[in-house]
């Protein structure tokens, strides 16, 4: 048995609030992972620190900002997006980045998602989707699989959910991938890309949530999930957006990368030209 | 802000673009709102008039986002404000609450028409006062004005922005239909003569810059905007000084009353009232907004009959201006509340003194005329309680 | 016409990186990806806990050596708790 070194700092702590670690996600949460990997694409881009902003809503990734050391603001639930956006209009020379949950986004938020889409907002969305609202122990969400065990589900969810990909490319969006927590350097490369593409991104991170959906669904622990994410998951951007929906439970595969990729002027205030 | 912006002169207009051309003049350069009458008209004058002045119009998609978008704004530096009615007002107050937290100045516009629920949409009502001091969950301080006519309509845009700077709040401007839609003369100042007090802005090593400090003694801490390189948190949880979430009552408590004690503490800054002929007055009427015009007109009618009757308009609503009421109170007999719902502001009045207040009142759809509130007068002033001269 | 053949990597010359394994002890929370999913199976669940009663990862000995640096561990950890830094030859 061989100790690593045991060190008191990580390389990345600059850019976190390593005065706040541990932070408070669970054991096997995967939502530390996507974080990391937003943190990852802020060093590669380039892009001068003090100009990345993070707004998050509210849930267990909504804790998100207030782990991040860079400006961060942890709005109100569903509320992240349109707060961006007037972050975003009022300075565009910010790089902002709205990092939330399926049900902030999805559920409570959807309305501002899909407008924000739809204006085609020069802002990148990752949403980590663990598939309940973990923050609260494990109801069910927007993206609850049908018949899946929920606090809130006992006997089977009883909707269908989001295909969150096929919502956002219907919606507007200009581009819109999905990755799992173990596909890290592609979320790494998927952020970073949206950070320079214009209009609005969305990456969708499924992350596993042992405590809430895992427990209720025979995943207990986030390494039982990131199994299941490396056997099932398929890399074929081109599959038709309709057959992207996720369903753990069956012998399905999960279709991942990157799904939209089109070039629609980003949204722009009207500016006339008058003299001065 | 050039001068070009402000369009200096003399103008016949309604009371909507009034506050439109008040909020330019005050440097707004943000406006994010969603149609709803009787407050359209702010939104459709600003969305032609800032894409003129290099500002941001957007059409959000509900008064959720809209008043989300304007915090967003203002954290990134903007003077940034919204415009709606009664059932949107109801939808922003979670964010009014955000506001309150985090501190984030802006400008909340309420146009105030028949209410509960839909209501009268094109026709006047005043039942959202208590609504704007007590609507989002919480002790947080308000701010709320209550312009009369399209001139006050602007020149209180112009002082609510300060106020909300200097206060970091969201500050509401409680108009109604009638004042919003009435068209009077709007004179528009030269730029030099438009307040700018401006935010306060932090000073010193931005390592150290704790931005919910409050370094003076009006409580109320620097303002670092987005993109500065300070490194902001700023969240909607109870947080200590550096901003970090901290679930303690402890900590609750401490920043809570600051929340409040910063309004309470600073009230010359922040209350505004009007009076007329108090002098031997042994009666006083009090309105605010449109009523307030009626009111003053009674207020004529019965002291030409000899009535020893003076008038207090409420300019700010709140803070409610209590000492001057109690003042009011040692030489005065009976108050007259006139008010276009069926008993708000009223409690305020009752709970600083101790004469009986009559309340004129109505729940909305029309402006409350003259009459009633003479008859009132009259009642007050035979039924013995005042001494006539 | 260009051929896209692909050309044969010499393993001779090709050094094979060589990492160490770092760890902020308090901060595992013994959720074992970075043991799971290390490709070069270089970590174990350690016998010892950190305060919290957290199992963290340890180096087996028979894998000392096999670190090659390709920092998965450090990206699937959700605690920012574990980073490898390549060993200069």
């Amino acid at each position: 048995m061989v100790q690593p070194l045991l060190v008191e700092e990580h390389p990345l702590d600059g850019l976190i609030r390593a005065d706040r670690m541990p932070h408070i996600w669970c054991p096997g949460c995967g939502i530390g992972i996507v974080m990391r990997c937003y943190a990852q694409a802020i060093i590669n881009s380039g892009i001068d620190i003090e100009k990345h902003v993070v707004v998050s809503g509210i849930g267990c990734s909504g804790r998100v900002a207030g782990y991040m050391n860079i400006d961060s603001y942890h709005t109100t639930h569903g509320r992240g997006i349109p707060f961006a956006v007037g972050l975003k209009l009022a300075n565009p020379e910010l790089c902002v980045t709205v990092f939330s949950g399926d049900g902030d986004l999805a559920a409570i938020g959807g309305n501002h998602l899909i407008h924000a889409a739809r204006r085609n907002i020069d802002i990148t969305v990752i949403c980590a989707n663990n598939f309940n609202y973990g923050m609260t122990g494990g109801q069910m969400g927007p993206t609850t699989p049908y018949g899946a065990l929920s606090t809130t589900s006992v006997y089977g969810c009883p909707e269908h959910p989001f295909n969150l990909v096929n919502l956002l490319a219907a919606a507007g969006a200009n581009f819109v991938s999905r990755w799992t927590t173990i596909h890290v350097r592609q979320v790494i490369d998927d952020v970073l890309y949206a950070f320079n593409k214009p209009g609005f991104s969305f990456i969708e991170v499924l992350a596993p949530c042992p405590i809430g959906f895992g427990k209720s669904n025979d995943l207990e622990q986030g390494v039982d999930e990131t199994l299941l994410y490396r056997e099932r998951c398929v890399h074929e951007p081109d599959t038709a957006l309709d057959k992207l929906g996720i369903d753990l439970r069956e012998d399905q595969p999960i279709y991942v990368g990157r799904f939209v990729d089109r070039e629609a002027p980003a949204y722009q205030p009207i500016r006339l030209e008058v003299e001065k | 802000m050039t001068s070009s912006h402000i369009l200096t002169g003399r103008y016949f207009m309604n009371g909507d673009h009034a506050c439109a051309e008040g909020a330019i003049a005050a440097g707004c350069r943000f406006f994010g709102g969603y149609p709803i009458t009787p407050s359209t008209e702010i939104a459709e004058h600003l969305s032609s008039r800032m894409p003129q002045i290099g500002g941001v119009y957007i059409q959000m998609e509900d008064e959720m986002g809209s008043m989300a978008t304007v915090l967003g704004a203002s954290a990134a530096g903007a003077r940034a404000m919204t415009a709606t009615s009664g059932p949107g007002f109801s939808l922003m107050m979670e964010n009014i609450g955000l506001a309150a937290m985090m501190e984030i100045p802006c400008l909340v516009v309420n146009v105030q028409r028949g209410s509960p629920s839909t209501g009268l949409p094109t026709l006047p009502g005043q039942a959202d006062v208590m609504q704007a001091r007590w609507g989002s969950h919480g002790d947080y301080g308000v701010v709320a004005y209550a312009p009369w006519s399209p001139q006050e309509f602007f020149d209180l845009t112009v002082h609510s922005f300060n106020v909300a700077d200097r206060y970091r709040i969201p500050v509401l401007l409680l108009a109604d239909e009638v004042v919003g839609h009435m068209v009077e003369r709007v004179e528009i100042p030269e730029a030099d003569k438009i307040p700018h007090w401006g935010r306060k802005r932090p000073i010193g090593s931005k390592k150290e810059f704790k931005p919910f400090e409050a370094i003076d003694d009006d409580l109320v801490p620097p303002l670092a905007h987005a993109g500065e390189g300070y490194r902001l948190h700023f969240t909607g949880l109870t947080h200590d000084e550096r901003g970090y979430p901290d679930m303690s009552a402890d900590t609750h408590q401490v920043l809570v009353s600051r929340l409040v004690e910063k309004i309470n503490r600073n009230p010359k800054d922040l209350i505004r009232t009007e009076t007329f002929h108090l002098e031997g007055a042994r009666i006083v009427v009090i309105a605010f907004g449109s009523t307030a015009r009626s009111a003053r007109r009674a207020v004529r009618v019965a002291r030409e009959r000899g009535l020893p009757v003076g008038f207090l308009r409420l300019i700010s609503i709140w803070p409610f201006p209590e000492q001057l009421i109690r003042e009011l109170a040692q030489d005065v007999d009976a108050f007259v509340m006139a008010e276009m719902n069926l008993g708000q502001m009223i409690r305020e009045v009752e709970r600083h003194v101790e004469q009986p207040v009559l309340g004129v009142n109505h729940a909305g759809g029309a402006m409350l005329a003259p009459e009633p509130i003479l008859e009132a007068i009259e009642k007050v002033a035979n039924n013995g309680s005042t001494s006539s001269r | 016409m260009k051929v896209f053949a692909r050309t044969p990597v010499n393993l001779g010359e090709f050094k094979i990186p060589r990492g160490r394994v770092y760890l902020i002890l308090e901060r595992c929370k013994g959720c074992n990806l970075c043991i799971e999913f290390c490709p070069q199976q270089v970590l174990q669940v350690s016998e010892m806990t950190n305060e919290k009663g957290y199992h963290y990862p340890e180096i087996r000995s028979d894998r000392e050596d096999a670190c090659v640096n390709c920092e998965f561990c450090t990206m699937v950890c959700p605690e920012f708790a574990i980073y490898t830094l390549e060993v200069e030859e």
